[in-house]
């Protein structure tokens, strides 16, 4: 209807604004490639493809609880109750099932649905009293932890239930003795949930508005989208993927430690900025949280082979990593500001 | 005509402040409606209470005669009311295309269609007549494209009521148009909306109705056809129209006298966003920038700021070559650059509106010196009262100010380290008529005083009141300086502008 068109095309092409986003990400694989690359020219065996189904065996469990990190770090939040909402959910699977004598698949969708509630419980409170995230969910993570050992202070076994004997049942790719590997169905857990997260923040609506939120929550509050919903939500689903991982490491141990996890969530925290996801929110992937996982994963392997390190340098190690990504987020976010100016 | 909304006796108030007191308001259907009143009369607070962001303390709201209270724009939203707030209300790390659809993504079961949406957005802003790539992160774009993004947004909702807060406070006169021929096109359609907007000849020029705000009360509605601009602007400011029109008076009389330049760029460039390009400030001078929006003018301010790196051409400032010029470089020499974009490069939210005005002054003085308290009080209240910033209340956090009032802190905080050059990069952008001359004098009185003033207005008016001499740019390059008075006119302007580009 116009006669005037009103261009401006950004004194810069939008394509290196576009493809900036990808760096940190682009970054992350190529470190993921040269370690297992070192790993390989390093020692011999490490080039068997079981090497890599063994990351998504070991570490199902942090991946599970990372991508939940995902989501509530893309939306400006943090959740530092998921190590002990983790170990709650296993000893709960344990308690439920061997001293309340409960089918153990309906123990699971108990110990599912609570962990889900709690998420929307704390996200409930952290929006409606403008709580920090930081401080409500630490109440979670003394509470959890508390409750654990209350259960139980000691070991519990769940060898007694066939029922768990289903997590480590594997599939196998080719013939594992020539270079074939095999994976439990645990892993395949995992890579579902990678899968539908990824769907679910990128094609949903209910994605979307976790961007819009953690980019900003007064615009994303004007432009009149639920605020209110995303923010619970994406506890909600931190807190089901802190129960799921819960379940995970229930078949993978079938045994509940009063002690699991202790630090996981600063682990699935690291993962995530390690990920390329932005800690103050908006901007990230879930697939650069899966890199990040497979990273310390890598780290870890690396230095079992090594065999004569201490596994406390693989933290060291994602120590240097993560102050080098969080540099490089600073630097990607100032040259940001820069070109927009 | 039926009423739509109606809101008789809104009352709201802020911890310290009555924003609104005893209101009514009455939008009919298919109505124009502009609310009227100085920065801090309480217009945006009005806007809020009507869309569930503020809930009113009394009064009552009736929507299309049934009483409605909304918890959320969104339910607003919901009801038929689509509002774009003063502050541009987007996420800039979404794309343009997310940003026009957000919340209303078209969908493939539950899945968002990106294609159909990037298509759509792109069909949206073409029937308004902007050109963006749709799929490019909002932040690439100016705020001005921001705006009419967010414009685009709210006329796609296809609402009853559009409510439109200082839509036009960074847009160009072309896009005003363009802005002001879909607004028409909607009230032909039906839809009523409410229109705030500074720039009283727009209000003219669209409005069917106006409803003026004083300190929070309301002071009356009115046919536009029956309050002149004079009645507008007394009911407003509660003071006399004559009174400004001696300001402007003061202002255009003025000259230099001193001849060698303060700054001066010789093939001053940065690619991308201005061609190398030669300027010259002498001291006392107030030189305007002139173009249309995306000319290059705030780029060209920026580079001599020190605020964007120069790849080509050499700056001189005070007779000697200025090497590795950066903002704080700059602020030291005295060179102070008050930038376009308050919510983003200016102020702090939750800093006082008296730690706000002193940072600059601060951060010049090195962190060790503090100033001494005494003096940063007299300061303080000095231009608190020059500029008239309201509430006059140096100890309020400055996100409780309003938009206008936000604007003249940051004023503050430059004009008080008494800089020797003054880059002003749309200073008077969403400021009130008054507020308006008040800087406008303030700016023609410091220049007086011999501080050198770069001035950047998207208002032809302005800058041909206020300047000495007129640079005028157009797509990314100087094209011309007009030097004397007689050439300094908005239609020489203009013209300039047409002349070396051709036709559109
Ligand atoms: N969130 C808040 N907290 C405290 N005070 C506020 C808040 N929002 C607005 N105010 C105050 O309410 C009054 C009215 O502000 P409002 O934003 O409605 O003004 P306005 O008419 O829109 O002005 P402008 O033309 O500058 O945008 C001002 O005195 C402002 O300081
Ligand atoms: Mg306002």
């Amino acid at each position: 209807m116009s006669t005037v068109q009103l261009t401006e095309r950004p004194a810069r092409s939008t394509l290196f604004d576009g493809l900036s986003r990808y760096l940190p990400i682009s970054v992350t694989v190529a470190l993921l490639v040269a370690l297992y690359l070192g790993g390989v020219a390093n020692y011999p065996n490490f080039g068997n493809s079981q090497v890599v189904a063994k990351l998504f065996i070991d570490n199902a469990p942090l991946l599970v609880i990372a991508v939940g990190m995902t989501f509530v770090i893309l939306s400006g939040g943090i959740d530092l109750s998921v190590g002990s909402v983790m170990a709650f959910s296993t000893m709960a699977c344990a308690w439920l099932t061997v001293d309340a004598g409960i089918a153990a698949p309906v123990a699971l969708v108990l110990v599912l649905a609570f962990g889900t509630g709690w998420g929307l419980f704390i996200g409930a409170v952290i929006h409606r009293f403008e709580v920090q995230p930081f401080i409500a969910t630490l109440v979670g993570l003394f509470l959890f932890r508390g409750l654990t050992l209350q259960i139980s202070d000691t070991d519990v076994s769940m060898r007694e239930i066939g029922f768990f004997q289903w997590g480590m049942t594997h599939v196998d790719f080719g013939n594992v003795r020539e270079g074939g590997f095999w994976l439990p169905y645990l892993s395949f857990v995992a890579i579902a949930v990678v899968i539908i997260a990824f769907a679910v923040l990128h094609y949903t609506r209910f994605g979307r508005s976790v961007y819009a939120v953690g980019g900003s929550e007064s615009s994303a509050l004007l432009m009149g989208l639920a605020v209110a919903r995303t923010k619970i939500g994406v506890y909600a689903v931190s807190g089901f993927c802190a129960a799921l991982a819960g379940v995970l490491a229930a078949f993978a141990t079938k045994s509940a430690n009063p002690l699991a996890n202790v630090g996981a969530e600063l682990d699935a925290i690291a993962a995530v900025v390690i990920g390329g996801t932005l800690l103050t929110g908006g901007a990230g992937f879930v697939l650069g949280t899966l890199a990040g996982v497979l990273v310390w994963g890598l780290l870890n392997t690396l230095i079992a082979f090594q065999g004569n390190l201490s596994s406390w340098w693989a933290r060291i190690a994602m120590g240097v990593l993560l102050l080098a990504f969080i540099l490089l987020q600073r630097v990607l976010a100032r040259s940001g500001e820069k070109r927009r100016a | 005509m039926p009423d739509i909304v109606q809101m008789t006796g809104i009352r709201k108030d802020f911890t310290g402040v009555r924003a609104l007191d005893g209101v009514d308001f009455t939008l009919k259907a298919g109505e124009i409606h502009a609310v009227m009143g100085e920065n801090g009369a309480g217009k945006s607070t009005l806007i809020k209470v009507l869309t569930g962001v503020h809930a009113p303390d009394a009064g009552r709201i009736l929507l299309d005669g049934r009483p409605v209270r909304f918890h959320s724009p969104a339910g607003a939203q919901a009801a038929g009311i689509s509002t774009v707030y003063q502050e541009v209300n987007l996420t800039d790390n979404l794309s343009v295309a997310e940003n026009l659809f957000a919340g209303r993504e078209p969908r493939l079961g539950p899945f968002i269609n990106f294609r159909a949406m990037r298509r759509k957005a792109k069909a949206l802003l073409d029937d308004i007549g902007i050109d963006l790539n749709v799929a490019a992160p909002l932040s690439s774009y100016s705020i001005a494209m921001q705006q009419l993004v967010a414009i685009s947004r709210a006329v796609d909702i296809k609402a009853k009521v559009l409510i439109l807060d200082e839509p036009t406070s960074s847009l160009d006169r072309d896009e005003v148009a363009v802005l002001l021929g879909v607004m028409r096109r909607l009230a032909a359609e039906g839809v009523a909306m409410v229109f705030i907007s500074h720039f009283l000849d727009q209000v003219y020029e669209i409005a069917d109705r106006m409803t003026v705000l004083r300190n929070g009360r309301l002071i009356g509605s009115w046919d536009t056809a029956d309050l002149g601009e004079n009645a507008l602007i007394g009911h407003m400011l509660g003071r006399e129209a004559a009174e400004l029109e001696q300001i402007e008076r003061v202002a255009a009389a003025h000259h230099v006298e001193d001849e060698t330049p303060l700054a001066e760029a010789k093939g001053l460039g940065r690619k991308g966003s201005i061609a190398p390009f030669d300027l010259a400030i002498r001291r006392g001078e107030v030189v305007g920038l002139a173009g249309l929006l995306g000319s290059g003018r705030t780029e060209t301010a920026r580079l001599l700021a020190g605020a964007d790196r120069a790849d080509a051409g050499t700056l001189e400032f005070d007779g000697k070559r200025l090497t590795g010029h950066n903002p704080r470089t700059a602020a030291a020499r005295g060179i102070a650059f008050c930038p376009e974009n308050r919510k983003t490069e200016g102020l702090v939210g939750d800093l006082t509106v008296g730690e706000n005005m002193i940072l600059a002054m601060q951060a010049a003085r090195g962190w060790a010196r503090s100033v001494p308290p005494a003096r940063r009080e007299r300061l303080v209240a000095e231009f608190i009262a020059k500029l008239g910033i309201r509430p006059a209340d140096p100890d309020m956090p400055v996100k409780n100010l309003s938009g206008g009032n936000q604007q003249k802190v940051l004023l503050a905080r430059w004009l008080l380290i008494e800089p020797r050059l003054l880059i002003l990069d749309e200073p008077t952008r969403g400021i009130d008529v008054g507020a308006k001359a008040d800087i406008q004098r303030l700016v023609a009185e410091l220049s007086a005083e011999g501080m050198s003033v770069l001035f950047v207005s998207a208002e032809l008016d302005e800058v041909t009141r206020l300047s000495d001499r007129i640079a005028v740019l157009r797509d990314r390059e100087l094209i011309d300086v007009l030097e004397t008075e007689s050439e300094r006119t908005h239609e020489r302007i203009v013209d300039t502008i047409v002349a070396r580009g051709g036709h559109e």
